[in-house]
């Protein structure tokens, strides 16, 4: 079991509140991803969870127990750092066993030489080096196992942590960041390794991080924080189409969306630069934000009443895609637009372009930020 | 174009090596002096080591030995009588009693005091520290006699206590713990805190451990002063000669039977001042490795 509630969580440092009255429910063995933009208070709630804050006010329940006064130990939970923190003194071995030791040893068995007197010791001794062995080839650290972190490269240390956090066999890993000092290629490379670690122990993952990628690849639902509030929890997918705010929308997925201004008329049409939308908008007159994706533009060489010109300005070429971003002849808008590489090859900066939308895609929001459906959409 | 460099360099280091000569000239004549007869000492003749004529020495006949036995080479003379006028073993072993209890006792103190006022939020926190700073510029001799007198209503004057305790709380071993211990990354604390360490061991089992490099620093600040110290020592011991640090030891020597005979006592210098040499070459290493916090990042 490794349930998680937490009931209108509060945190206020001094006068600012960095945590606004959260509500949230992780299920047993769920993959939770807090995403959000640097100071959102995603760490901070990781900690309150962890039991190393205190929430101002709230209440945090693991499988369904209270554990607001329950010390950070006590909550068998672990913790992955962002800086790894291993203790820089042990060799990656001791560094396995610590959680351990401090678990199963009573404080006599602990003692230096005298403790070995304890008739217990042996087996637990036995049973802890069991345990760091079954860990570290699962993470395939063994070899590693008579270093000092100092000795390991960033890689390594990421799977000691990780070890560590493992071998206690917690009901539920917190995460705080764990990739971000990792290399671009690495970062991918572990992205999918903790998700085939998490699939293979089944156990409850909370994993804090500001990279919207993470929380989209490895997550089975996300948690969108800004500004200390929980802003939407869902699939990453659901968030990913469905945006419930405009904040959400422009954070989660990279390029950014792009953002229209528009307005809808009094029948709910929908107009943005030259164009009319075929779906209605549910609320009439009104000042709109129309929220489209890189990829629902297409470059097109026809013009018709569902296209739009533009001027490229600068063209990013990632290799997969080429990104257009373009000024609108209008000069109010700067977007991007997704380009397949082998039909806009020959497209350079500077040159006009027609622009296409893809049908059913638009989003809109409006000017407080919430979204705005469609009629019967 | 390349002597210009070579003569740009070489000023330097001429400064650098007149400053060396400068610094190293008291130790030489220390160890020279520790090595020649008297005679050569006064009349500055004899080079390092003098003549070594074998001669017999007149204060050593007067104290009341053999001519048979005073009659030697003057280096062999020189640190046979050191240790037969005073008893050096027993001062220098008094020196390393006092010096590594107060040592001992400041990190047990300071230690946790440091990773309270680096680490822990409490209230008043900045004012305790401002405390500890302002401890700093309170100058020892200013507070001796209340001191004394404080040691003597209790009855401590003329024992270990006396030398130890006004010591054991260093605010500068504090203020220099806490300096490290800021730059010591929260996340390892709180590592150690979901690992189900409590304060106290984290103050011992991984603070103590990183912080290694700065402690060798406060140790060398700390045993110095304290091995070298010869104000306090010749406050509170004032008869017992079991007591003596080693530079009370040395005053010994001074206006011996006839005259200040300078062989002997350069001789007992020598040796007090070996052992901190001795320890320091051996410490140097260690200082410069640490145990560094690149395992950290």
């Amino acid at each position: 079991m490794g349930t998680i509630s937490l009931k209108n969580i509060s945190k206020s440092f001094g006068s600012t509140q960095v945590l606004k009255n959260l509500n949230v429910d992780i299920k047993d063995g769920e993959f939770l991803t807090l995403v959000g933009p640097s100071g959102c208070g995603k760490s901070t709630l990781l900690r309150i969870i962890a039991g190393l804050e205190q929430q101002t006010s709230g209440d945090v329940l693991i499988d369904d127990k209270v554990v607001n006064k329950i010390r950070a130990s006590e909550r068998d939970l672990a913790m992955v750092f962002q800086s790894y923190a291993l203790y820089p003194h042990l060799t990656v071995r001791r560094n396995l066993e610590t959680p351990l030791r401090l678990r199963d040893y009573n404080s006599f068995e602990r003692l230096p030489l005298i403790g070995n007197f304890s008739p217990n010791k042996k087996n637990k001794t036995e049973s802890i080096n069991q345990l760091v062995n079954k860990t570290s080839e699962t993470l395939k650290i063994s070899e590693l196992l008579d270093r000092k972190p100092g000795q390991l490269s960033g890689g390594q240390r990421q799977r000691v942590a990780l070890g560590r956090a493992m071998v206690r066999e917690p009901v539920a890993f917190l995460m705080d960041e764990p990739l971000s000092n990792l290399d671009a290629a690495l970062r991918v490379h572990m992205r999918s390794e903790l998700s085939e670690l998490h699939n293979s122990l089944k156990t409850t993952f909370v994993y804090v991080t500001h990279d919207q990628a993470e929380a989209l690849t490895m997550s089975s639902r996300m948690a969108v924080m800004i500004d200390g509030n929980l802003l939407q929890l869902d699939t990453p997918q659901e968030v990913y189409d469905n945006p419930a705010s405009l904040s959400v929308a422009q954070f989660v997925g990279s390029p950014k969306i792009n953002i229209f201004n528009g307005s809808s008329d009094s029948s709910g049409t929908v107009s943005i630069l030259n164009l009319n939308l075929k779906r209605k908008s549910s609320e009439t007159n009104l000042e709109l934000s129309i929220g489209i994706r890189p990829e629902h533009l297409e470059i097109t060489n026809q013009s018709d009443e569902n296209t739009f010109s533009a001027t490229v300005a600068y063209r990013e070429n990632l290799g997969s895609d080429i990104f257009f971003h373009v000024n609108t002849e209008d000069g109010m808008n700067r977007i991007i637009v997704r380009g397949i590489p082998q039909f806009t090859n020959e497209i350079s900066n500077g040159s006009k372009v027609n622009i296409k939308r893809a049908s059913d895609k638009a989003l809109l929001f409006n000017k407080e930020g919430k979204r705005v459906q469609f009629n019967n959409a | 174009m390349q002597t210009k460099e070579y003569i740009g360099e070489s000023w330097k280091h001429g400064i650098l090596i007149v400053g060396a000569i400068l610094v190293l000239l008291p130790f030489y004549m220390m160890v020279s002096m520790s090595l020649k007869s008297q005679q050569e000492i006064q009349s500055i003749s004899g080079g390092l080591i003098g003549a070594q004529e074998v001669q017999t020495f007149p204060v050593c006949v007067k104290t009341g030995y053999s001519e048979e036995t005073c009659t030697t080479k003057p280096y062999i003379y020189n640190y046979w009588f050191a240790f037969e006028k005073a008893p050096i073993p027993r001062y220098l072993m008094n020196g390393v009693i006092v010096t590594f209890s107060i040592f001992i006792i400041q990190v047990l103190v300071a230690l946790p005091c440091a990773y309270a006022l680096a680490k822990l939020r409490f209230y008043g926190r900045e004012f305790v520290f401002s405390m500890v700073l302002f401890c700093l510029l309170i100058p020892v001799h200013g507070i001796a006699l209340p001191l004394y007198i404080m040691l003597a209503q209790a009855g401590l004057v003329d024992t270990y206590s006396a030398l130890i305790l006004p010591w054991t709380i260093s605010v500068f071993g504090i203020f220099l713990m806490r300096q490290f211990f800021m730059t010591v990354p929260d996340e390892l604390i709180d590592a150690a805190r979901m690992d189900g360490m409590g304060e106290y061991s984290i103050v011992w089992k991984v603070m103590l451990p990183t912080a290694i490099p700065a402690l060798l620093a406060f140790a060398i600040f700390s045993v110095v002063a304290h091995w070298n110290d010869y104000f306090w020592p010749r406050m509170v011991i004032t008869g017992n000669r079991d007591l003596f640090t080693p530079p009370l030891g040395i005053r010994e020597f001074r206006g011996g039977i006839d005259s200040d005979e300078f062989g002997p006592m350069m001789a007992s210098i020598v040796t007090v001042t070996v052992p901190l040499i001795v320890a320091f070459i051996i410490a140097q290493k260690r200082f410069i490795e640490g145990i560094t916090l690149t395992g950290m990042k």
